[in-house]
């Protein structure tokens, strides 16, 4: 691996004040794993400073030390407008000027906007009753800074995502807070609302606040920051000025490496055609009837927004969810899919997207976790475990996956996400799959295992697999994948890639991806 | 890179010391509780009273083991006491018919196994929970063990199988023999069967247990009637010592089961847990009940201690898992 020497890390050139907020030489260790590593960021009053880094790099850690959530190794040090300040825990943070904005919001639903800001620190009358007069009016006030279309009375079950999030932006600049992170405010927004949320940020900015925003669109980083800092595997991989900002910059501090040695695509696909889904569909729901082929050696991309219905379309071609409409095809057999034990006696393999909860069993074995699948196949007479199989084909999967575990009888919870990923991908492998469905493979592991699920996955393609991958990562799915799918509101929109006349990139697929922008053909 | 694949991860040692104590956690607890009995109650450190906590124990080691794989999967049985009840109450009645005396045994064992599937069906078909389901049918076959027993209680001195609950093996009571062998067979099913890990994985994860090809359904089927069948045994033993049985019986046992269960580590949560933990669950209590009665404690007091015994385990239980922390 590559070490950047400290010369090397971009620095970019300070205001000649003290920084409202500056994070010296923090680091994070959990059982087993350092999160940050002597990491460091400083945010002046007014600025909008971006914090990128891959899945797992440690941003919401860091943000997270930040908010008084979890607590520093000791040695590092925070500076609020240039004063040492511990924060041990969510009331110091807010005593120093520090909100955040979560990703899942964190509002009653059943109040109103008004005792959502005031939870917890309800003005008194008679020192008894919550003095609602006082909550109404500075309430209003407030919402009349951020300009929001609804008042102090409205019930916050009845808002939009969008307008919740300016309740919990209202209860940030209530309590005086002067730093702002906001942890991926857009996920769950439509373009007008992002655009209206990116004018309240900008206002925020003008009225002296730092704010501190974390997103992985480039586009958003482009247009709101003044500054970009970006972490690596836990560590500081330096900041950029808005005016040195490119993309290829920030992806090659974002990975330490630039993409296509990280991908290292070499194409299998065949002209075999292994898997065919015709018309597919759930009634209507979440995938409308579907058709594509797979081939042998083929990497299939499938991309899309999150909700899009990638994961439900491929529940389908798996059996785990019933099947309204239409035909799955396995090597021209029509197949009967009525449970996830269908597909995987057919030879169709599916990766879910989320390891923890479909998964993984974390206080079984490694051994149990990756023979569990062929247990039955490989059972002696009367269902009697049959030890030696399960020996051979654990040390065999650690050794070919290179799983880090210290032996084969250490439970599953208490590995890393990469290996814990490795570990499932295992127990796929072990059914022979002639069709292999990735749902999000790379989600929450560090870089070191991204690479490897790669070569997996390529490895896998080489022997005639046919592979599906479905990522929200464009970079990623543009880079391991022969063609791509692109999904929106349950409807394939259209292929980019292969032979498809339309050059794989995420401009093109985000235009579908949305249905907004028109595409450039190659 | 490479090197590094050989060296362990650096949480393991917690973990490994972690589970150590949740599988022996227990057993250390009974040490001392039978050292302090044999210090201050009178006769209790004897080879027949030793014999004594064993065979009391042993119907409560049987109705527990099968409630430990229940509750392995994540559910509960509350109905092993009126299962038990109904199939003593048949197994009595059917030895007072002449030609039919042999069918005594063999029935109701069926009788529990069918009462039990009929809660599996329940639980795993019709998707209902597991609470509610036990809860009604330990209700329902309350009755109808009293109905059966026609509100009286049924007697017969000439059973054909009362050797079982009063001959003895060696220097083996038949009752202690059956408990052990039932133990004994659970425990390789749990660790040397493919139904053994699917039991553990559908209460572990039952989402990913369906997502890996688990048939959930029939796990769940077995385990309720698997249960079932072993409260009909616990029928069996029981009229096998008492020469009669009649509605009342077995009223509570459930509550010993589950009890023997916790004390013995495995997890309300599903997926954690082993039988021999089960074991000396229901030795504790069983012990605890023999000793306080031997020092001449008043039956209400025992319920007390028993009631504050159980909730220390439930404590324990939730630290344990704190320490082993697979999950939060």
């Amino acid at each position: 691996m590559a070490t950047a020497s400290a010369a090397s890390i971009p620095t970019a050139t300070a205001p000649d004040r003290a920084p409202a907020l500056e994070m010296r030489g923090i680091s994070k260790t959990f059982p087993g794993v350092k999160a940050l590593d002597n990491v460091q960021l400083k945010a002046w009053t007014g600025e909008i400073h971006s914090l990128m880094g891959e899945n797992g790099a440690g941003k919401s850690t860091l943000m997270k030390i930040l908010s008084g959530a979890y607590t520093a190794d000791s040695g590092g040090e925070i500076l609020i407008n240039g004063q040492l300040t511990a924060i041990n825990g969510p009331k110091s943070a807010r005593a120093a000027g520090i909100a955040i904005i979560y990703q899942e919001l964190s509002l009653a639903p059943n109040l109103t906007v008004a005792e959502n800001i005031y939870l917890g620190n309800e003005p008194r009358q008679y020192g008894l009753f919550a003095d609602r007069a006082i909550m109404r009016r500075e309430t209003a006030k407030v919402l009349e800074r951020l300009g929001a279309d609804f008042g102090p009375d409205t019930v916050v079950d009845t808002l939009s995502i969008a307008e919740r999030q300016q309740v919990e932006i209202a209860r940030a600049l209530h309590q005086q807070s002067h730093i702002l992170i906001m942890d991926e405010p857009t996920t769950a927004l439509s373009t007008r609302e992002t655009d209206r949320l990116f004018d309240l940020i900008k206002r925020l900015r003008s009225e002296g606040i730092a704010i501190i925003y974390i997103s992985h669109r480039m586009a958003e980083i482009y247009e709101l920051s003044d500054r970009v800092s970006v972490l690596r595997d836990g560590t500081y991989a330096g900041t950029l000025d808005r005016t040195e900002l490119s993309a290829e910059r920030l992806v090659q501090m974002m990975v330490g490496r630039p993409l296509s040695n990280l991908f290292n695509k070499q194409s299998h696909a065949t002209d075999r055609v292994v898997l065919e889904v015709k018309n597919l569909t759930d009634g209507g729901r979440r995938v409308k009837p579907a058709s594509f082929q797979v081939h042998a050696g083929e990497v299939l991309g499938l991309a899309g927004l999150v909700g899009a219905g990638r994961t439900e379309l491929a529940r389908l071609i798996f059996g785990a969810d019933r099947i309204a409409g239409g035909e799955v095809w396995l090597e021209g057999k029509r197949l009967t899919l009525r449970n996830p034990l269908d597909g995987i006696n057919t030879g169709i393999a599916y990766l879910t997207e989320d390891r923890k909860a479909q998964g993984l069993f974390l206080d079984m074995s490694v051994r149990e976790n990756i023979t569990i699948s062929v247990l039955g196949r490989d059972a002696l007479a009367g269902g009697l475990l049959n030890r030696a199989a399960m020996d051979r084909l654990t040390s065999g999967s650690i050794q070919d996956l290179r799983v880090r575990v210290a032996g084969p009888f250490v439970t599953a919870g208490s590995l890393s996400g990469g290996n814990q990923q490795k570990l499932l991908i295992a127990r796929w492998i072990a059914i022979n799959p002639k069709v292999l469905i990735l749902d999000e493979p790379t989600k929450g592991v560090d870089i070191g295992a991204k690479a490897e699920i790669y070569r997996i996955i390529s490895e896998l393609a080489a022997k005639g697999v046919a592979i599906i991958v479905i990522s929200s990562e464009l970079p990623e799915v543009i880079g391991i994948s022969d063609r791509i799918l692109v999904m929106r509101e349950g409807v394939i929109m259209g292929e980019v890639g292969g032979a498809s006349g339309i050059t794989a990139t995420q401009e093109n697929i985000m235009a579908l991806a949305t249905g907004t922008t028109e595409m450039v053909q190659s | 890179m490479t090197e590094q694949a050989l060296t362990p991860e650096k949480t393991v040692d917690k973990k490994t010391w972690a589970n150590l104590i949740q599988t022996a956690g227990i057993l250390p607890i009974l040490v001392v509780i039978v050292i302090i009995f044999s210090f201050i109650a009178p006769n209790f450190l004897t080879e027949t009273n030793m014999l004594n906590i064993v065979r009391q124990a042993s119907i409560n080691i049987v109705l527990a083991t099968g409630m430990t794989v229940v509750i392995l999967t994540g559910g509960i049985d509350l109905s092993v006491g009126s299962v038990l009840a109904v199939s003593a109450v048949t197994a009595m009645a059917v030895s007072l018919m002449p030609e039919l005396g042999w069918a005594a045994v063999p029935l109701a064992l069926l009788i529990g196994l069918v009462l039990g599937a009929i809660n599996g069906a329940l639980v795993a078909y019709a998707g209902l929970p597991p609470f509610i389901v036990t809860l009604g049918s330990m209700t329902t076959l309350r009755g109808l063990a009293y109905l059966l027993a026609g509100g009286t209680t049924l007697i017969n001195s000439k059973i054909s199988f009362a050797w079982l609950g009063n001959a003895y093996l060696g220097p083996l009571p038949w009752l202690v023999v059956i408990a052990f062998l039932v133990l004994l067979a659970t425990w390789f099913l749990l660790r040397h069967t493919v139904l053994g890990i699917y039991i553990y994985g559908v209460g572990g994860n039952p989402q990913a247990a369906r997502l890996t090809g688990i048939k959930v359904n029939q796990v769940l089927l077995f385990v309720y009637a698997f249960s079932g069948l072993l409260a009909g045994l616990g029928g069996v033993m029981t009229t096998s010592r008492l020469y009669s049985a009649n509605g009342v019986l077995g009223t509570g046992y459930e509550l010993d089961a589950i009890a023997a269960v916790i004390l013995g580590g495995t997890s309300f949560v599903g997926g954690i847990g082993t039988v021999v933990g089960t074991l000396f669950g229901a030795l504790i209590i069983s012990t605890l009940n023999n000793g306080l009665t031997l020092m001449n404690v008043s039956f209400f007091w025992q319920l007390v201690v028993k009631g504050l015994v159980i909730i220390i385990a439930v404590a324990l239980d939730k630290y344990r898992h704190k320490g082993a922390g697979a999950r939060t």
